[in-house]
């Protein structure tokens, strides 16, 4: 016991009263000592001269924090993220927020509250304390009062400490020791032991709670979409008259995004279907770039209809002849989509735009036909082409 | 059986100005009040309800403070149950300020009464609404008559056999007297929580018949209880520091006292957003109509302002400790909570005043409904305060203000937090 230095002297009493007379009486001599009960006594604070605790500071300006990140975070979802209207509800729908906000704030307030008196407080992980494992807290635990003085108080003097629990009535006067190591707290925080430790619980509980809601806890009603019953294509349904699980959708059901094609002659497709786009550059690149994939092959690569399948299909016409230059725009929509004689109708390979495009395109080289050209060297092309299709 | 406390309990005579202000307050709100219902009968009903629902408010609320004390065997309120009991005799007042109401019904029984207020006391109205007529087994002039008597006379029973048993308890020092005493009050409660249900439905919910909110009553009881605290609060404070209760009456009683006013200040908020949000929620036009005026023009500032008053205000003055404990800022706070709880009441009636007073014309982006207060609400409400007042100096002219004889009273006394 030589290396261990005194903490404190404790004292035990029998009755609340006493305990009330000692700490009204340590509390004009002392400054660091303090009352364990085994239950609250009422008018404690009173006698301790006890100021009211800050912690309620700390709880409100903690909930009024993370009130306010949850308003901007409802705020932010509802609003700027993935705007959608509610109930026919405005975006900023506040009387919603307001039970979410409230919640938010006790909770905050109780939990980080808590965790800041085990963190700071407490010292956690360091969890010793002199006065673990002595005879006083045994007994403050179950039926007796405690009080002690604490060596480092600058009035403390042993005998005059004693003679004042004896003068009070305690029934037991004994000194705590400690081994000085045991009180001088640095942070453990990052101790190897303390890591893994939390490491392994923080597994260990991401792992049964995984193992309870998927295995032990998978009870009807309680299942999930993944293993709830379901009807495949091919199955036989007993459910269904027709014995088929394949439902047919209702007539007139139309894909979401996907716009029907109504027209069913050019000629109506001629009279009410105008070209929605502009012949800017980005567009007729566009259609520059389908013509010559999907329609030089029969109509060739300036719409001259030489063709390069070189009679395994007869030749397009000639997109630049004069018939063509009247064509509306509907009925070369009408005709991309739907095919005419020997052409196959284009609707599952050119979207919509880029029919569009097309026909933008078709008609730049309606224009520059005959137009004579400043480059030789494609001069000479057209030249080659309009002699090969001849 | 013996005397129960160990602390000499010496009866002293009221503050002699209590009575005298209170007497003259009740004149000058009479007078008031009289000149009122001689220029504009409408009015003066509309004001005189306001008055009625808060000596309601302390009549029945003093009650159940009375039954909260014993069902619960609470030490720290024994000492102030006898100011609740004393204020208990707020019932003879109310016949007084319902007079006007009951009066215009009770003609309206039989053909057509002075003045337009309820709605469906008009015949022709109810005919022709079919929301109204499904309505009119409940709501119409005799049975409305009918239950305001009967609420009164529970009020009254139960005070006979509450408030009396402890006045005979001073004197016989009986602890018997708590256990029947405790009985009745459970049977109270359950008479209280339909009454004062009843009172806030038939007097202020039915001004706009078509409406309905399941919530009302309670929304009336919260106000109710923190406006009794304040009323027993403002009395036990002043008479304390005077000297007139008995010693033993510390912070912590005090403290009791500003906490329930914080719990219910909290409550009536809770009750007023449920109503609230449920109602803009679910976006149905029978509900929300009432919501609508309230929520345009004139009458949404005053919304506005009833949150600060009613809420925000008090609750940050009654979430600080010293505002509980010292009692300088505990007067201010239970006054505070009074007047909140009657402006709670006009910011309810008032906006019928002004449809009624237009014809029962729909509000125009809310500016046509003026906010009506003046010197007739003056009166009456003067009146009322004053009256519960003096009705209270007169009542405890021979009663000793603490309940000496009750079994609590002693650890009531040595009551610490």
């Amino acid at each position: 016991m030589n290396n261990q230095k005194l903490y404190a002297l404790t004292a035990l009493f029998d009755t609340p009263d006493q305990i009330m007379k000692a700490a009204d009486r340590v509390s004009g001599e002392y400054t660091n000592y303090d009352v364990n009960t085994p239950y609250p006594v009422h008018g404690m604070d009173d006698v301790m001269k006890l100021t009211p605790s800050k912690i309620g500071y700390f709880t409100i300006s903690v909930g009024l924090t993370c009130m306010s990140l949850m308003l901007y975070f409802i705020y932010w979802t509802n609003n700027v993220d993935y705007p959608q209207i509610i109930g026919g509800k405005p975006f900023f729908a506040f009387p919603t927020y307001v039970p979410i906000m409230f919640e938010i704030t006790i909770l905050t307030g109780a939990v980080l509250s808590v965790l800041m008196m085990i963190s700071i407080l407490f010292k956690f992980p360091n969890n010793a304390h002199p006065l673990h494992d002595s005879g006083y807290m045994k007994n403050v635990a179950s039926d007796k009062y405690g009080i002690y003085v604490e060596a480092k108080d600058k009035n403390f003097e042993y005998a005059k400490v004693e003679a004042l629990f004896k003068e009070l009535g305690a029934t037991s006067i004994s000194p705590v020791y400690y081994d000085e190591e045991e009180t001088d707290w640095k942070p453990q925080t990052w101790e190897p032991k303390f890591v893994i430790g939390t490491i392994g619980i923080a597994v260990f509980t991401s792992f049964s709670v995984y193992m309870h809601m998927n295995k032990v806890l998978f009870l009807p009603p309680f299942n999930w979409m993944m293993e709830q019953p379901r009807a495949d294509y091919g199955e036989v349904s007993n459910f269904f008259d027709d014995g088929y699980s394949m439902r047919v959708a209702p007539a007139g059901t139309i894909a979401r995004g996907y716009i029907p094609y109504l027209f069913e002659s050019p000629d109506s497709a001629a009279k009410y279907m105008s070209n929605p786009t502009l012949a800017t550059k980005e567009n007729l690149e566009l259609g520059q770039k389908k013509f010559l994939t999907y329609c030089s092959p029969c109509h060739g690569n300036l719409g001259e209809g030489a063709s390069r399948l070189k009679g395994q299909m007869p030749p397009g016409p000639d997109l630049r002849s004069e018939m063509y230059q009247d064509f509306e725009d509907g009925r070369f929509y009408h005709t991309i989509t739907k095919g005419k004689g020997i052409m196959s109708g284009y609707e599952s390979q050119i979207t919509r735009e880029e029919r569009w495009a097309i026909i933008n395109y078709i008609r730049v080289l309606q224009k520059a036909y005959g137009v004579p050209s400043t480059n030789k060297e494609m001069a000479e092309n057209v030249e080659n082409n309009q002699e090969a299709s001849e | 059986m013996g005397a129960s406390i160990t602390v000499e309990y010496v009866k002293k005579a009221l503050p002699s100005g209590l009575a005298k202000w209170s007497a003259i307050g009740v004149i000058v709100g009479l007078v008031l009040a009289v000149l009122a219902l001689s220029m504009d009968m409408q009015r003066a009903a509309f004001a005189s309800l306001l008055g009625y629902m808060f000596v309601m408010s302390i009549a029945m609320g003093s009650l159940f403070f009375i039954a909260l004390d014993h069902i619960t065997g609470a030490v720290w309120s024994t000492p102030f149950r006898r100011i609740a009991e004393i204020l208990s005799n707020a019932i003879w007042v109310a016949p007084f300020l319902a007079a006007p109401i009951l009066y215009n019904i009770f003609l309206e029984l039989g053909g057509h009464g002075l003045y337009d207020m309820y709605h469906w006391t008009h015949d022709e109205v109810v005919a022709n609404d079919p929301f109204l007529s499904q309505k009119a087994p409940y709501l119409n002039e005799s049975s409305f008559l009918f239950r305001t008597f009967l609420i009164w006379g529970l009020m009254i029973v139960f005070k006979f056999i509450l408030v009396g048993n402890s006045y005979k308890q001073d004197k016989t020092y009986n602890h018997k007297t708590n256990k029947v005493n405790a009985v009745f009050s459970a049977l109270f409660m359950i008479v209280f929580a339909v009454s004062i249900s009843l009172t806030a439905i038939d007097f202020m919910m039915s001004l706009e018949p078509h409406w309905f909110s399941t919530i009302f009553g309670l929304y009336y009881f919260a106000g109710t209880f923190a406006t009794i605290i304040a009323m027993i609060a403002i009395l036990a404070v002043n008479f304390n520091e005077r000297g007139l209760l008995i010693e033993g009456i510390n912070k912590d009683h005090y403290y009791s006292l500003g906490g329930w006013m914080f719990a219910f200040t909290t409550f009536w908020m809770y009750m007023a957003f449920s109503q609230f949000m449920l109602i803009w929620y679910a976006n149905i036009p029978e509900e929300t109509f009432w919501f609508m005026p309230r929520m345009s023009g004139y009458w949404a500032i005053l919304s506005v302002a009833l949150i600060f008053i009613k809420f925000i205000i008090p609750f940050s003055l009654s979430i600080q400790r010293p505002s509980k404990s010292n009692p300088k800022r505990l007067k201010f706070l239970a006054v505070w909570i009074m007047a909140a709880h009657i402006y709670d009441l006009w910011w309810i009636t008032y906006p019928t005043y002004s449809k009624v007073k237009l014809g029962h014309e729909e509000y125009q982006d809310g500016f046509n409904y003026i906010p009506y207060f003046g010197w007739q609400e003056i009166g009456f409400l003067l009146f009322a305060v004053s009256a519960v007042l003096l009705v209270f100096t007169v009542f405890a002219k021979n009663r000793n203000l603490v309940p000496i004889g009750d079994a609590k009273m002693e650890r009531g006394l040595n009551f610490h937090l």
